[in-house]
């Protein structure tokens, strides 16, 4: 007797629900009100006409959620990476505590006699009577301390949950004692409760960083082709992979942010002539900000994936102009593959027709279909956990999203164009007469017009949800972060955390690639699974008489 | 590493540097996984449930559930009421627990939430059904520590669930304080071992160190059930280990049921095992068993014959009260020198206590609490030392000082996996802690020491 008929492939597949009777199952155990919230964060996708999804909305109280808070998004992603900030979080001990080194930006000092404040942890550690009686005392100090403990070039204060309801002024307190110490100090009201996601937390820094470090050091840089990238955090090292590529070609990265960065780098990067944003969610505010301030464009890359990554150097390449740079770009591209090419083709064969489902962050559950597609992999289902309406259907939703009360209380900068500095090199000059159907500016198509048609969008992933999509689906691999890798895999499914990259990395760029590509390898070819079952639950009776051992003095 | 660090200590009253404790929810959060069937609910904004489900499982490898109020600035402006009710709601419905253990956060605390009266208004307005079971504690972060916490949340647990029936019950409490998964297994299997009846509270064990069957549990087998909980206020005696962990709980028992308590540290080393077991005998009435004799005759062999490797060697230790004094007992009965402890947990009892510990064999012991690793760093810098003890943030000190040998003891570890499956509790667990020391010397030698130094044999 065998079990193939129903093992094979296409049995399998006659048994696996449409998109939207999947949709249906994970939305049925919902209260009513519930179901009416998330119903519009779950979308089976058309990639030619993305639908409209309930992104960037209020997680349900009760439902286990990916997500965190505006601190984590403000200190825990965008400014905590700048290495050389002494970074102090005003609250009690525990938002300090877990955002200390539990992500992975990796941090080179540049000279000797440099700190990396990334291996510290500082707070005011408040107490009760902060509480009651107010911790503006305590935070000057804690500053003052600081700075007679490690004399940074700036220090950073983020503001916790209580912060705001006690009526802390943190940027009072940091103005007077900039003032006092004559270093660049500066505060985020990123309290936890502001937003409904990570995301509020990234766009109050990105605010903060142009307001207090953008355009304060006028240096020239050196170098022909200058840019900056933006929304890169270098997990991993996939900034340095970026790093590696940019410099073959010829290409000066005067900052990334925000990842292995210094603060001067981030004083001096106005003065590069291009920005390329990674991960749109978390950065395209600071974009739009500098372009305005300074007139320097900015469009979308991404270096996740061979062929982002190649389309993303030919158009910086393209945008200089220039036909040394464009030459060596192809260059550099065909030396790059002669090494990834043999890795694909041979994890190919192993990995085709396989599937994968993406939950996670704000870009990287679009970026990593890339990979899976170089692959030959399938995303049957994907979506983010904290990103806005264009991150899915594209910016050209922009000016039809609605504000809502939750967005309407994060600052929207006031920002004009800087009379002596704007357009200095001739940057938006050149973003004019280049701008056409073939070459966009400030743009991001989404995730969703890449998708494929009939697979399942979902916005901030429950819990529940996750569990039916692996119960109807069973992908081969699943995309996430650390709350819901062991979930995952106590169901035979490996998860690979694409928040920490369950410290491998980087995989970026082109030797990126190949060690996802490996890692996928590994991990969709692992004979752990196999293991579950113990040899005695499998053999028949029969074959049990069989195999029993003969006496051996017989 | 940890370039900004000089020798130069300087007194700080503001600023924390490199805290050696965290907040009170994650304690909470962790002894409610600890009861069968049970979901963790943080009332406050999303993102500290995060954080603590982020630490928890990097901590130890399993999932952990649990719910969050997912507060908006709405709800800090006029309170949590209907984002609890709503969430009670959704809870019982799609995650279907025996229990709700409600748990408060800086958020809720300031705004002044009153939990108990959220609960009893959704009740009345039959929001949750009457055998839907909700608790709370509030675990304010700027109050103590996450070991208080732990300690309010087995508090609030009696105080909700523990009866007298008025008939007593020849059954111990057991109160394991907050340790590993692994050493609540390892309390459940002496006590087994010594033929006393007892119930085990909480106990993570089956829950946060599940095995792999191809199938997610949601609430895992373990954890003290229910049922449990409600018979301790039967039981004649608790033996409470961990007085920070332990003895709020204990107290509340004995207020709430009558049932006497015995404190103990916790069984880490010889002597505290030793207590341990001889509390076990006397509440039992029990002999002590040959094969328990027979695990303290194999750690005293060990203790001899390591002995010559730990003699004077100077300790730095840092980490939670309970384990850290349990732990510096355990060195001076080897021999060791405790040179410094260092706790992020307020309370000068801690202080107090190493001294007395360390009163014969390194009476110039610096013990500190309400401190922190920077501050330890700062005095290793000046007081060199042959090894460092505690968590996972300790290695980058060692790294810093020249790679000094490390061990990896207390909470959080998430760079090894060892502390989940191997228990550093009893006899067997010391013998345990004396490999890992011995270890840390060893490697050392081995990694640093010129070819013909280096030594096949001990
Ligand atoms: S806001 Fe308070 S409860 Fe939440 S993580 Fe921070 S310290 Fe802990
Ligand atoms: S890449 Fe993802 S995790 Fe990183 S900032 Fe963007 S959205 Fe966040």
């Amino acid at each position: 007797m065998s079990d193939e008929a129903t093992d094979s492939p296409q049995a399998h597949e006659g048994l696996v629900p449409s998109a939207a009777e999947a949709r249906e199952q994970m939305l049925e155990i919902y209260p009513k009100k519930t179901r009416r919230k998330r119903e519009k964060q779950m979308l089976v996708n058309d990639p030619g006409s993305p639908g409209e999804i309930g992104a960037n909305s209020r997680t349900v109280p009760g439902i286990i959620t990916q997500r965190g808070c505006s601190y984590a998004g403000c200190k825990g992603v965008v400014i905590g990476p700048i290495y050389d900030i002494l970074h102090i979080t005003h609250g009690p001990i525990g938002c300090g505590w877990y955002s200390w080194l539990s992500r992975r930006n990796m941090t080179r000092i540049r000279k000797a006699g440099e700190t990396n404040f990334l291996q510290y942890s500082m707070s005011t550690d408040m107490q009760e009577e902060q509480i009651v009686f107010g911790g503006e005392k305590k935070l000057a100090l804690a500053i003052q301390e600081a700075y007679d403990e490690f004399h940074p070039k700036a220090i950073s204060i983020y503001a916790t949950c209580p912060v705001g309801l006690i009526g802390d002024d943190i940027h009072k307190v940091c103005r007077e004692m900039k003032q006092k110490l004559g270093i660049n100090i500066f505060g985020f009201s990123c309290e936890g409760y502001k937003g409904v996601s990570q995301s509020a937390g990234h766009h109050i820094a990105n605010n903060g960083v142009f307001k207090h470090m953008i355009g304060l050091d006028d240096t020239p840089v050196e170098g022909k082709y200058k840019i900056n990238i933006l929304g890169e955090y270098n997990i991993g090292g996939d900034a340095w992979e970026i790093d590696r590529i940019l410099a073959l070609c010829g290409i000066k990265i005067i900052g990334t942010l925000s990842g292995g960065v210094s603060y001067d780098d981030i004083t001096n990067c106005h003065m590069a002539d291009l920005n390329v944003v990674m991960c749109h969610r978390s950065i395209n505010y600071m974009a739009e900000m500098m372009e305005k301030k300074f007139g320097i464009p900015w469009f979308k890359v991404n270096f996740i994936g061979i062929n982002g990554t190649k389309k993303s150097l030919r158009k910086i390449a393209k945008y200089f102009g220039d036909k040394e740079l464009i030459d060596r770009v192809e260059e550099v591209i065909a030396k790059e593959m002669s090494e990834v090419r043999p890795v694909v083709e041979d994890v190919k064969t192993r990995t085709s027709g396989k599937t994968a489902a993406l939950f996670v962050g704000g870009s990287r559950a679009h970026h990593y279909q890339d990979l899976f597609e170089d692959m030959g992999m399938k995303v049957i289902s994907a979506g983010y956990e904290f990103a806005h309406r264009d991150d899915y259907e594209g910016r050209d939703v922009l000016p039809h999203i609605k504000m809502d009360a939750d967005t309407r209380n994060i600052e929207e900068l006031e920002v004009e164009q800087d009379p002596a500095r704007f357009n200095l090199r001739g940057t938006a000059d050149r973003k004019a007469a280049l701008q056409s159907e073939e070459f966009s500016f400030s743009d991001y198509e989404g995730m969703m017009r890449q998708m494929g048609k009939d697979t399942l969008v979902i916005d901030d992933i429950s819990h529940h949800e996750m569990e039916k999509l692996i119960e109807i689906y069973k992908p081969d691999v699943i995309g996430s972060g650390i709350k819901d890798k062991y979930i995952i895999e106590k169901m035979g499914v490996p998860c690979k955390q694409l928040h920490s990259y369950d410290y491998g990395g980087p995989y970026a760029g082109f030797k990126g690639a190949i060690n996802f590509y490996k890692e996928i390898d590994r991990m969709t070819s692992t004979k752990v699974w196999k293991y579950i079952h113990a040899p005695w639950h499998d053999a028949a009776p029969a074959a049990e008489a069989a195999a029993a051992p003969e006496p051996v003095n017989a | 590493m940890l370039d900004g660090t000089t020798a130069e200590i300087r007194e700080r009253q503001a600023l924390r540097i490199n805290p050696a404790k965290t907040c009170q929810p994650i304690g909470a959060m962790y002894a409610a996984l600890g009861i069968n069937g049970c979901m963790p609910h943080s009332h406050g904004s999303q993102g500290c449930c995060a954080y603590h489900r982020s630490h928890l499982t990097r901590h130890y490898k399993e999932p952990v559930a649990a719910t969050t109020s997912s507060f908006t600035e709405g709800a800090s402006v006029f309170g949590g009421l209907a984002n609890l009710q709503q969430a009670l709601e959704n809870i019982f419905t799609i995650y279907k627990p025996k229990i709700v253990a409600v748990h408060t956060t800086c958020l809720s605390e300031v705004i002044g939430d009153d939990i108990p009266m959220i609960i009893e208004r959704a009740r009345r307005e039959g929001k949750i059904k009457p055998d839907q079971l909700v608790m709370h504690t509030n675990t304010p972060s700027f109050v103590g520590s996450h070991v208080t916490g732990f300690s309010n949340q087995c508090a609030s647990t009696i105080k909700y669930f523990s009866e007298s029936s008025g008939e007593t019950k020849n059954v111990v409490n057991l109160f394991p304080g907050w340790v590993e998964p692994a050493d609540m297994r390892e309390i459940k299997r002496m006590a087994k071992e010594m033929g006393i009846e007892f119930i085990l509270f909480p106990d993570t064990s089956g829950v946060l160190d599940t095995g792999h069957t191809g199938h997610y549990e949601m609430y895992p087998a373990g954890g003290t059930t229910l049922e449990q909980i409600k018979a301790m206020g039967d039981s004649f005696q608790t033996i409470a280990m961990g007085p920070l962990a332990s003895k709020a709980a204990a107290e509340e028992l004995e207020k709430k049921c009558n049932v006497p308590s015995r404190l103990l540290e916790l069984p880490i080393g010889l002597s505290n095992t030793d207590a341990f077991v001889n509390a076990m005998r006397l509440a039992g009435q029990v002999p002590v068993p040959a094969s328990i004799e027979e695990e303290r005759s194999r750690l005293i062999d060990m203790m001899s014959d390591m002995a010559q490797y730990m003699h004077d060697k100077k300790v730095a230790i840092f980490g939670d009260p309970d384990q850290v004094t349990a732990l510096t007992q355990f060195l001076v009965e080897m021999d060791m020198k405790p040179v410094i402890a260092v706790t992020g947990t307020p309370g000068k009892a801690f202080e107090a206590k190493i001294k007395e510990i360390c009163a014969e064999k390194c009476p110039e012991v610096e013990a500190r609490a309400y401190s922190d690793v920077h501050f330890l760093h700062q005095w290793i810098k000046n007081n060199p030392v042959d090894l460092l003890i505690g968590n996972g943030f300790g290695k980058f000190v060692a790294k810093a000082e020249g790679n000094i040998p490390f061990v990896r003891f207390g909470f959080p570890i998430m760079d090894r996996v060892g502390h989940r499956a191997f228990s550093t509790i009893g006899y067997t667990g010391a013998m345990r802690l004396i490999e890992q020391i011995t270890n840390a010397f060893f490697d050392y030698r081995d990694r640093n020491d010129p070819d013909e130094k280096i030594e096949l044999v001990l």
